[in-house]
């Protein structure tokens, strides 16, 4: 390895496999084309550069075919590197002479000539069989991009609340995560009320991406479907990662193919609502 | 009421002349015993149907009723329109016959032969196909194009189909072997948006026919000698709709705001109609539906001679015009929509506005009384066709409406949209009369028979659906 380092240019013999080296080995500063510039190139230079140049393909090829072992291997890699580009290349150049079909310029998503000129946000198919969504539904079971999630424990979820003359009695609870309350919610007189969800944590709307269409459209929750926590959760309306929400979706437009209007579907909570101030879902098509 | 009170009438035609003099009729006067009066007033050998309209409102029951439910004063003379209506009845398609596949790409257009015997679309995967009705198969499948087919139209003696794809060539297709007579024709630079034939009473068999392209050329081409014999310029951006009216003059609307009056013997411009503030995108014609059909009505498929399609063509377009000049619809980007009556005057006769959203489409009834449009704003709006008022709006698509068609007898109206349902609309009642859901995706080309008898529609979801009463 010792041979490779040279610091002198001229002399340095395997430059093509030592171009890692010669990055270390640039000459530090100018000297050399300040000299160029007092006292111009000696008269043979060019001449002689030419004819070392000349020389270095075949001492390439001598060092192919004698290196061995790991020298050898990481030279073939890089010669084979080099080899299919230059391939490349000549391909390229010479398509002019090949003849070749005539390629179809045929595109995709075809369009009527009265929509050709405006550009349309490419709507998603039309949604997947509402039976087999109701028999998912029933089974409780569904796809969902976050099959798993982090288990919540009871103390993370509600803070206990003392209550009474002397703050002995600690039955009541405060949600700490984001819940959702329908329109029509009443609180219960607070002496009976054991659950307290605060009204800084309930949400309404909700980020709803549609995955296929990749826009993000802010909707209106209808209702919590499912709290992969517990029944206790899904009954409260706490929202944590993963849980599955109803969104209206009438914005959308969509229909179902025996011809009736689609308003709600699911979606499912993709970040952690209490750390962010907002819901942000991803829609289950 | 008693019915013993008579009120005086005066019998008018829907263009304002009246029958006659003003008639005292009895209150318990009803449309039937109306219709067989204004029938022998006119002398009329077959008895048509009429529809009976006091100020623009249908009279459906008796004389009396009405002047009970509006306060008229019976001292004044009371002025009823008479409305022919057409003698035969479509009945409204129900249900899905057939769900056709062949196509490998989206359905892009559709269209029936003028005599209902043929059904061609025209798709994405660049062929043409033919599409047998009475087995509900598919017939021809006609290559030849090398990009996709954008507009296909048939020429009115049914005999040929031309398409225009987006590359700009025009291909003519035969229905009866599906071969193309001959090569594609090439002029246009950019890709075709419209196509429309000349009338079959100007000319039988169907020659000419022109081609509107987004380069802003409107191409006059000779099928028999398979070139393009003018070439329209003057537009500066792409011609969206081109017409050929049965007065013999073209009319082009363009991109850029205005639509231009053609004649056809020597290729000048007579006239620009200037209005719109952004694209006009789709032109209608009041008899637009009768030069499509040609000689073919309801009764007759079958003619000896050209000379006689010539003439029972000619028929048909003076029955259809009645004496006033062509009107002209135009729909445009700026929401709004003008009706024009281009042989005579250069401004428009009415401003139609109220549409949300830019205006895709217009189409007269084919009886000329009712103009519909469809828009993007999901509403169907409906139309007076001769004064331009507007009469009532159809609500019930959640997406933007592509396509309308008429029914041959004027009596429904058919909307195809993007929320991939078809709506059948009574003209009647002014509401839904059948959904038809059953396409998985856009439906981007309506198009009704003109026996009445089947509905053709075809979308993104690339199979064409065959609907029967």
């Amino acid at each position: 390895m010792a041979a490779f380092f040279s610091f002198s240019p001229f002399s340095n013999i395997y430059t093509f496999v030592s171009l890692f080296f010669l990055r270390i080995l640039q000459p530090q500063g100018d000297h050399i084309e300040l000299h160029r510039k007092r006292h111009g190139y000696r008269p043979d230079y060019f001449e002689r550069k030419r004819k070392k140049d000349a020389r270095e393909v075949h001492k390439r090829s001598a060092f192919a075919q004698k290196a061995l072992g790991i020298k050898g291997k990481m030279f073939a890699r890089k010669r084979y590197a080099e080899k299919a580009v230059m391939k490349k290349t000549l391909a390229m150049h010479s398509e002019k002479t090949k003849r070749r079909k005539v390629e179809d310029n045929v595109q995709e998503g075809a369009v009527p000539a009265y929509l050709l000129d405006r550009d349309e946000t490419t709507r998603a198919k039309v949604l997947s069989n509402t039976i087999k969504q109701k028999r998912k539904e029933k089974a409780g079971k569904w796809e969902v991009p976050l099959p798993k999630v982090r288990p919540i424990a009871e103390d993370e979820m509600f803070r206990v609340i003392r209550s009474g003359k002397r703050k002995t009695k600690q039955w009541k609870r405060m949600v700490t995560k984001a819940t959702f309350v329908g329109p029509g919610f009443t609180r219960k007189p607070p002496k009976y009320e054991r659950f307290i969800r605060p009204s800084g944590l309930r949400f309404t709307k909700a980020h709803v991406t549609h995955p296929e269409l990749k826009c993000t459209l802010n909707l209106e929750i209808i209702g919590v479907k499912k709290n992969p926590n517990g029944p206790m959760y899904t009954s409260l309306g706490v929202m944590t990662k993963g849980t599955v929400i109803e969104v209206n979706v009438s914005e959308l437009g969509l229909v179902t193919p025996a011809g009736k209007v689609v308003w709600g579907k699911y979606a499912q909570v993709t970040n952690n609502p209490e750390n962010d101030g907002c819901i942000n879902a991803v829609l289950l098509v | 009421m008693a019915s013993g009170n008579s009120v005086m009438c005066l019998l008018a035609d829907p263009e304002g002349k009246p029958f006659g003099n003003p008639l005292y009729l009895p209150q318990n006067v009803g449309p039937s015993e109306l219709n067989i009066l204004v029938n022998n007033l006119q002398n009329n050998d077959e008895k048509f149907p009429y529809a009976f309209y006091v100020n623009d409102k249908e009279l459906l029951g008796q004389l009396g009723a009405y002047l009970l439910e509006n306060n008229v004063s019976v001292e004044q003379v009371l002025k009823i329109v008479c409305q022919p209506q057409a003698v035969f009845r479509v009945r409204p398609v129900t249900r899905c016959s057939a769900t056709i596949t062949g196509h490998t790409e989206a359905v892009l257009s559709v269209s029936f032969s003028p005599d209902g015997q043929h059904l061609a679309s025209g798709s994405g995967d660049t062929t043409v196909r033919f599409w047998d009705l009475n087995t509900q198969t598919p017939l021809h499948t006609c290559k030849g194009h090398k990009n996709w087919v954008l507009c296909i139209s048939w020429s009115p003696d049914g005999k040929q189909l031309v398409s225009g794809d987006k590359d700009g060539h025009i291909s003519l297709w035969d229905p009866n072997d599906g071969k193309a007579n001959g090569s594609p024709m090439n002029g246009h630079k950019k890709w075709i948006t419209s196509l429309s034939w000349e009338p079959s009473h100007l000319q039988t068999p169907s020659r000419r026919f022109a081609s509107a392209s987004k380069d802003g050329d409107v191409r006059i081409w000779d099928s028999m000698l398979r070139k393009c014999v003018m070439c329209l310029t003057g537009h500066t951006l792409a011609v969206t709709c081109v017409k050929w009216s049965g007065e013999g003059l073209i009319y082009s609307s363009s991109q850029d705001c205005t639509i231009k009056v053609w004649e056809t013997s020597q290729g000048k411009l007579i006239r620009e109609l200037k209005g719109h503030g952004h694209w006009v995108n789709t032109l209608a014609l009041s008899t637009e539906y009768v030069l499509r059909t040609g000689p073919y009505d309801y009764r007759t498929y079958q003619f000896s001679s050209s000379d006689e399609m010539k003439e029972a063509a000619l028929t048909r377009y003076n029955a259809a015009k009645r004496d006033s000049p062509e009107r002209l619809v135009s729909g445009s980007d700026d929401f709004t929509m003008f009706l024009w009556e281009p042989s005579i005057n250069k401004h428009p006769k009415a401003r139609m506005t109220g549409h949300q959203q830019l205006v895709n489409h217009v189409y007269f009834s084919p009886d000329g009384r009712w103009i519909a449009s469809a828009s993007f704003d999901k509403s169907v709006k409906l139309w007076n066709g001769s004064t331009g008022e507007f009469v009532a709006t159809f609500r019930g698509h959640v997406g933007p409406v592509y396509q309308i068609s008429w029914s041959a007898d004027s009596r429904l109206l058919l909307s195809g949209s993007k929320d991939s349902t078809l709506k059948i609309w009574d003209m009647r009642t002014r509401k839904l009369r059948e959904d038809l859901p059953g396409h998985a995706d856009e439906v981007f080309s309506v198009d009704w028979s003109p026996d009445g008898k089947k509905v053709a529609s075809g979308g993104k979801d690339r199979v064409l659906k065959l609907w029967m009463a």
